[in-house]
C-alpha cells in the first residue's frame, strides 16, 4: 500500500485490494478467538469523524479500532462544534492536534477525505463521502463474495437499485470491475447514469432479464427521499418491478449469494423470507466488515509518512 | 557470497538430537504440543513432530503461529508485515507449548510469539526449540533446545533453507549491510 | 507628455499594423506615427526621407527652435522597441466586490490587479453588498473609483436585489454613471421580465449582459455534467443549462430588437445558437473567458476548488468550439470575469466553496496562446479585449459622464491615453501567491506565460514592471 490514506477504491490497484482482502482473512480468525484483540496497534488513536448520522459503520469501524488495541473517540455532528460554525479544516486540525493517527470520516460532501488527507499527517480513511465512494463497504462486499465463491474474477454480480445515489454502488462497481466481474446494474433509469457504461457494465431495467443466471445479487437501500424528486412515482411501482423477491430470485444460479450493506427497507427492496433465508450473506458482511476495517487500519499504520 | 554452514545430514542429526532432548527434559510426550513460529519454525514444527512420533511411538499435536499482530517495530519496518495462518487447532490451557523458531537472533519474535501463544489460553509451560541460535539478544530469552550455536556479527545473516519451500536443505551464512 | 517610439503599434480601430511612435499629451492620444517596417522615425535635422512625417513633441516643425525638445515639462520617452503597443484593453466582466465583500477584493486592489494585467478600463457587476441596483450604489463604486488605478465604469442590475422580478431605474443609473445592466451571478429566470428588460433598455441604448443559466437544470450543481462528474461523485451542471437561456434570450433579443450580449460563453451548443441569431441578424454580442479556452472538466479532477467555476469548465469539444467561435467571430470580447475570493473560502468542501476564478493577471498570457496556435492575429486578438467591448459599451464615442471624457479602444487622436505596452518575449510563471489581487484562487498556478504587460498607461499615469 503506497498510501497513507484509504480515499477510494479508485486509487487502489488490484495487487492493493488483495493485500487488504488477505490480511482481513487474517484479522476474521482472531475475530473468531476468545481473546478477539491483538496489541498491533496499540496506543494509537483513532478518531471518528461522522458529520452525518450512522450506526453501524461507525460502530465497526469503532471495535475495529479497539481489536487492534487502538483508543477511539467518537466525533459527531451536531454534538461538536461544528454547530458553532467551525470550519471543516478547523475542526480536522482540532482532532489531529489531539494526536489522532487515524481519522475516519464521513460527510455528505464529496471529495471531503481528499481535502482532508492533503492537509492532514494521520492517515485519512473515507467512510462515505457524498455520492463519491464508500470503499470499506465495496472492500467488505469482495471479501465476503470470495470468502463463499472463492474468487472474483469471472462472477455475474448484480447490483440492484439507487445506482446513481448510492457511494457504495459506485465502489463496489470500481472494485468489482477491477476484480474481473461481470458487472450488471439493475434499477428504473432516472437511477442509473448513463456514463456507467463507459465503466464496462451492463445496464438493465428488468429483474427478470438482469437476475437470469447471477452468482451475487447486491441489493441497494431504496432512499424515501427520492421519490419526492420525480426519479420514480412512488414506492409501491418501484417494490412491484424491482423488488427482490423468491420468484425472481430462482432466476439466479442455484448457490446465488444475496447482499445487502443495510439498513435494510424489508418489503420494499428485499422480502423478508430472502433476508433472514439460507441465501442470504448480509449478516456475514457485518462480521467481514469488522475484519476488513482492522486490516485497512494495520496497513495503513505501516505507510511511512 | 554465502557460506554453507550445515548440509542437509547436520540439519537431520541436530533435529534428532533435539527431538531426543525434548522427550527426555519432558519425560514423555504427555500434555506436550509444538508450535512453529511464522515462517521459519513451522516446517521444523512437523519434522520434531514426526521424528518424536518415530521415537515414542506417540501422535503430538502441531501448530503454526502468525506473530505479525504482536510485533513491535510497526514504525521501523519498511512495510506492514505480511500477516500468515495462525493455525492452532487444539487447546493451548494447561499444555507444555514447544515454540519452534529457525533462527533465534535478538529475541523479539520470541517475545511476540509469547503475547500471542498466551492470547489463545493458558499454557502450563513454554519452552523454545530453536535450530540456529547466532547471538546478539536483546531481550532476556534463551532457548531451552537448541541445534547449534553459531556466533556472528551483525553484517552477517543467517539464513535457514528448507526442501519443503522447494530448496535444498541447508543453512547459509551471508555477510550484508549493518542491520539496524 | 509621453512619447512611445519604436513599438509594434496595433490599433485595430484605425486598421494600423506597424512600427511607429505614439504621442501623449494632456491625457490624451496626441498622434500616432507609422513608419514602414523596420524604418526607425528620422529627427527633424534629417527630415525627408522617411515616407510619413515623424513626431514631435512640439508642433514647431523646422521652425528652428530647436531639436524638437521642450523647455519643461521633460517629455518623457519609452522605448518600446520589440513590444506590441495596443490600446489599452478593456474588461467588461469583472467583480470588484466593493461594496460589501472587500475581504475578497477593494476597487484599489482589484484595479491594481487590472493594471498589472494589461486592463485600462474594468466594468464590474452589481453582485456587491448592496447590490448595486440604484442611483446612491453607482455613485458610491463611481466615487470610490477615483482612486482606482484604472478606470472603473459600473454594470448596475438588472432588477430589484437581483431577484428577477422588478426593473431597476436604468435611465437615473445610467445617468448616474451605469454603462449596461445585468444581473451576473444569477440569471433573469422570469422570460417576461427578461423580455421587459430587453425592451425598456432600448430608451438608453444600453445592452442587457444575460448570465445565461436555467437554474431549475443546474440546481445545486458544482461542475460539469458527465462522466467525471458521476466518477467524482459532484452533481453536475448540463450544458444544456447554458444553452436554454442562450436560446431563449436570443429569440426575447430579436422579438424585442434589444441589445443582448451573453457573458462567459462555454459551451459548443451556445456557441452554434450565437452564430445562428448573428446570420439571422439578432442583436446579440457574446464574450468567453480565459478559463474556458485554456481547461477542461480534469481540472476539478482531485476536488481542487481553484478549478470550480460558474459555468462550469467543460470538455475538449466545448474549447476547440469557443475557439473557432473566437476565429469566426461569433464570439466578440475576451473578458475575465474576474472573481476573486478568499483562500479560507476556498478552502473547504467543494460543494461549499464559491465558485470563480482570479482572472486579471493571467488574462493576456492565456489569451495570447490563442495567436501563438493560430486562432487569432494578434490584431484580432486586440479587437475582442480592446476595441469590441468598447463598440458594444459605446466607449468609441466619447460619453457625458465624470468618468469618461474621451474614446476608449483606440489610439484614435484624441482618445484617452490608455495603452498597454506588451513584451511577447518574456516567459513568467504564474504564482498566485505573487497576485496583486487579493484574490489568490486561480487554477493557473504554476503555468508559463508569454506575453505579459510591460507598462500599462491609464488615467494619466505609468506603471511599468521589470
Amino acid at each position: 500500500m503506497l498510501n497513507k490514506d484509504l480515499l477510494g477504491i479508485k486509487e487502489l490497484s488490484v495487487e492493493d485490494i488483495n493485500l487488504i482482502l488477505d490480511t482481513a482473512a487474517g484479522f476474521k480468525d482472531v475475530l473468531g478467538r476468545d481473546i478477539k484483540k491483538v496489541p498491533a496497534l496499540r496506543g494509537k488513536t483513532a478518531v471518528n469523524l461522522f458529520f452525518e448520522p450512522s450506526t453501524r459503520t461507525r460502530t465497526s469501524f469503532e471495535l475495529a479500532a479497539k481489536r487492534l488495541s487502538t483508543d477511539v473517540i467518537n466525533f459527531s455532528v451536531p454534538t461538536s462544534s461544528v454547530v458553532k460554525g467551525e470550519s471543516l479544516i478547523d475542526t480536522a486540525l482540532t482532532v489531529q492536534a489531539l494526536g489522532a493517527d487515524f481519522i475516519i470520516i464521513r460527510h455528505s460532501s464529496a471529495g471531503v477525505p481528499h481535502l482532508l488527507a492533503k492537509k492532514l499527517r494521520a492517515s485519512v480513511i473515507n467512510a462515505g463521502d457524498g455520492t463519491n465512494e464508500h470503499p470499506t463497504q465495496a472492500l467488505l462486499d469482495a471479501f465476503t463474495i470470495r470468502e463463499k465463491k472463492g474468487r472474483i474474477e469471472g462472477l455475474d454480480i448484480a447490483l440492484v437499485g439507487d445506482i446513481i445515489h448510492s457511494r457504495v454502488a459506485k465502489s463496489n462497481i470500481y472494485g468489482l470491475t477491477k476484480l474481473g466481474a461481470n458487472v450488471r446494474l439493475i434499477g428504473p433509469p432516472t437511477l442509473i447514469p448513463r456514463e456507467m457504461e463507459d465503466f464496462g457494465v451492463k445496464v438493465l431495467h428488468s429483474m427478470e432479464e438482469g437476475l437470469k443466471n447471477v452468482d451475487v445479487v447486491m441489493m441497494l437501500r431504496i432512499q424515501m427521499e427520492r421519490q419526492g424528486k420525480g426519479f420514480f412515482p412512488s414506492t409501491e411501482e418501484y417494490s412491484k418491478n424491482w423488488g427482490l423477491t423468491q420468484e425472481r430470485l430462482l432466476l439466479a444460479k442455484d448457490d446465488v449469494i444475496v447482499m445487502h450493506p443495510g439498513p435494510m427497507n424489508r418489503g420494499i427492496e428485499i422480502s423478508s423470507e430472502i433476508a433472514d433465508g439460507p441465501r442470504s450473506v448480509i449478516l456475514e458482511q457485518v462480521t467481514n466488515g469488522l475484519a476488513v476495517r482492522m486490516a485497512v487500519m494495520y496497513l495503513l499504520a505501516g505507510v511511512k509518512r | 557470497m554465502p557460506k554453507e554452514l550445515f548440509n542437509k545430514k547436520d540439519i537431520d542429526r541436530a533435529l534428532t538430537r533435539m527431538a531426543h532432548e525434548i522427550i527426555e527434559k519432558n519425560k514423555g510426550t504427555d500434555r506436550l504440543c509444538l508450535v512453529g513460529i511464522q515462517r521459519g519454525g513451522v516446517h521444523l514444527a512437523k519434522r520434531l513432530a514426526s521424528k518424536i512420533k518415530e521415537i515414542e511411538k506417540k501422535e503430538i499435536p502441531v501448530g503454526s503461529l502468525d506473530i505479525a499482530f504482536y510485533r513491535d517495530d510497526l514504525n521501523i519496518r519498511k512495510a506492514q508485515a505480511i500477516v500468515r495462518k495462525t493455525d492452532v487447532p487444539f487447546e493451548v490451557t494447561d499444555q507444555k507449548i514447544i515454540l519452534v523458531d529457525d533462527v533465534l537472533f535478538t529475541g523479539r519474535s520470541i517475545r511476540a510469539a509469547l503475547d500471542a501463544l498466551m492470547d489463545l489460553g493458558r499454557p502450563a509451560s513454554i519452552q523454545l526449540a530453536v535450530l540456529i541460535d547466532r547471538g546478539h539478544r536483546e531481550l532476556p530469552i534463551k532457548a531451552d533446545y537448541v541445534g547449534k550455536n553459531i556466533p556472528t556479527s551483525l553484517s552477517e545473516n543467517v539464513e535457514v533453507q528448507l526442501e519443503e519451500e522447494g530448496l535444498e536443505d541447508r543453512i547459509i551464512l551471508e555477510k550484508i549491510g549493518i542491520k539496524d | 507628455m509621453i512619447l512611445i517610439e519604436k513599438g509594434h503599434i496595433i490599433d485595430p480601430s484605425q486598421g494600423i499594423d506597424g512600427i511607429g511612435d505614439v504621442l501623449i499629451e494632456n491625457g490624451k492620444i496626441k498622434e500616432v506615427n507609422i513608419q514602414s517596417k523596420g524604418q526607425r522615425a528620422k529627427s527633424k535635422e534629417q527630415g525627408a526621407e522617411s515616407k510619413s512625417t515623424p513626431i514631435h513633441p512640439y508642433p514647431s516643425r523646422g521652425e528652428g527652435k530647436g531639436g524638437g525638445e521642450s523647455l519643461f515639462p521633460e517629455p518623457r520617452v519609452i522605448n518600446a522597441e520589440g513590444m506590441f503597443v495596443i490600446p489599452g484593453l478593456i474588461d467588461m466582466h469583472v467583480h470588484l466586490r466593493e461594496p460589501g465583500f472587500e475581504y475578497k477584493e477593494t476597487i484599489k486592489t482589484g484595479t491594481a490587479a487590472a493594471i498589472r494585467g494589461g486592463f485600462t478600463t474594468v466594468c464590474c457587476m452589481p453582485n456587491t453588498y448592496p447590490i448595486n441596483d440604484n442611483a446612491s450604489v453607482t455613485e458610491f463604486i463611481i466615487r470610490k473609483a477615483l482612486e482606482g488605478l484604472c478606470t472603473v465604469l459600473p454594470i448596475g442590475a438588472i432588477t430589484k436585489g437581483q431577484k428577477g422580478k422588478e426593473l431597476v431605474e436604468m435611465g437615473t443609473m445610467k445617468d448616474e454613471g451605469c454603462i449596461a445592466f445585468s444581473d451576473d451571478g444569477l440569471p433573469v429566470m422570469n422570460s417576461l421580465i427578461m423580455r421587459r428588460a430587453l425592451e425598456y433598455s432600448k430608451a438608453f441604448g444600453l445592452p442587457i449582459i444575460s448570465h445565461c443559466e436555467d437554474l431549475t437544470l443546474s440546481e445545486d450543481g458544482v461542475m460539469s455534467e458527465g462522466l467525471l462528474s458521476m466518477t467524482l461523485g459532484l452533481r453536475g451542471i448540463p450544458a444544456e443549462a447554458e444553452q436554454i437561456m442562450v436560446f431563449r434570450d436570443i429569440l426575447l433579443a430579436e422579438l424585442t430588437r434589444g441589445k443582448l450580449h451573453i457573458a462567459h460563453v462555454s459551451t459548443e451548443g451556445s456557441v452554434k445558437l450565437i452564430r445562428n441569431a448573428k446570420k439571422r441578424g439578432v442583436n446579440v454580442t457574446a464574450e468567453t473567458c480565459p478559463h474556458y479556452f485554456s481547461l477542461t472538466e480534469d481540472a476539478v479532477k482531485n476536488y481542487d476548488t481553484n478549478a470550480k467555476v460558474n459555468p462550469p469548465l467543460r470538455t475538449k469539444r466545448d474549447i476547440e468550439a469557443i475557439k473557432e467561435g473566437l476565429k469566426d467571430g461569433t464570439i466578440d470580447v475576451i473578458a475575465t470575469d474576474h472573481a476573486p475570493h478568499h483562500r479560507d473560502e476556498k478552502l473547504k468542501e467543494f460543494d461549499l466553496a464559491p465558485p470563480g476564478i482570479s482572472g486579471l493577471e493571467t488574462a493576456l498570457g492565456l489569451s495570447m496562446k490563442l495567436v501563438d496556435e493560430g486562432v487569432l492575429t494578434i490584431s484580432q486578438l486586440i479587437e475582442k479585449m480592446s476595441l469590441n467591448p468598447a463598440r458594444i459599451l459605446g466607449l468609441l464615442t466619447p460619453h457625458l459622464s465624470s468618468l469618461i471624457t474621451g474614446p476608449k479602444g483606440t489610439l484614435a487622436k484624441g482618445a484617452d491615453a490608455d495603452v498597454t505596452i506588451i513584451d511577447t518575449k518574456k516567459e513568467v510563471t504564474v504564482e498566485s501567491s505573487k497576485f496583486v489581487s487579493k484574490g489568490k484562487n486561480t487554477p493557473f498556478d504554476g503555468w508559463v506565460l508569454k506575453g505579459v504587460p510591460f507598462m500599462t498607461i491609464s488615467k494619466a499615469r505609468i506603471y511599468e514592471w521589470r
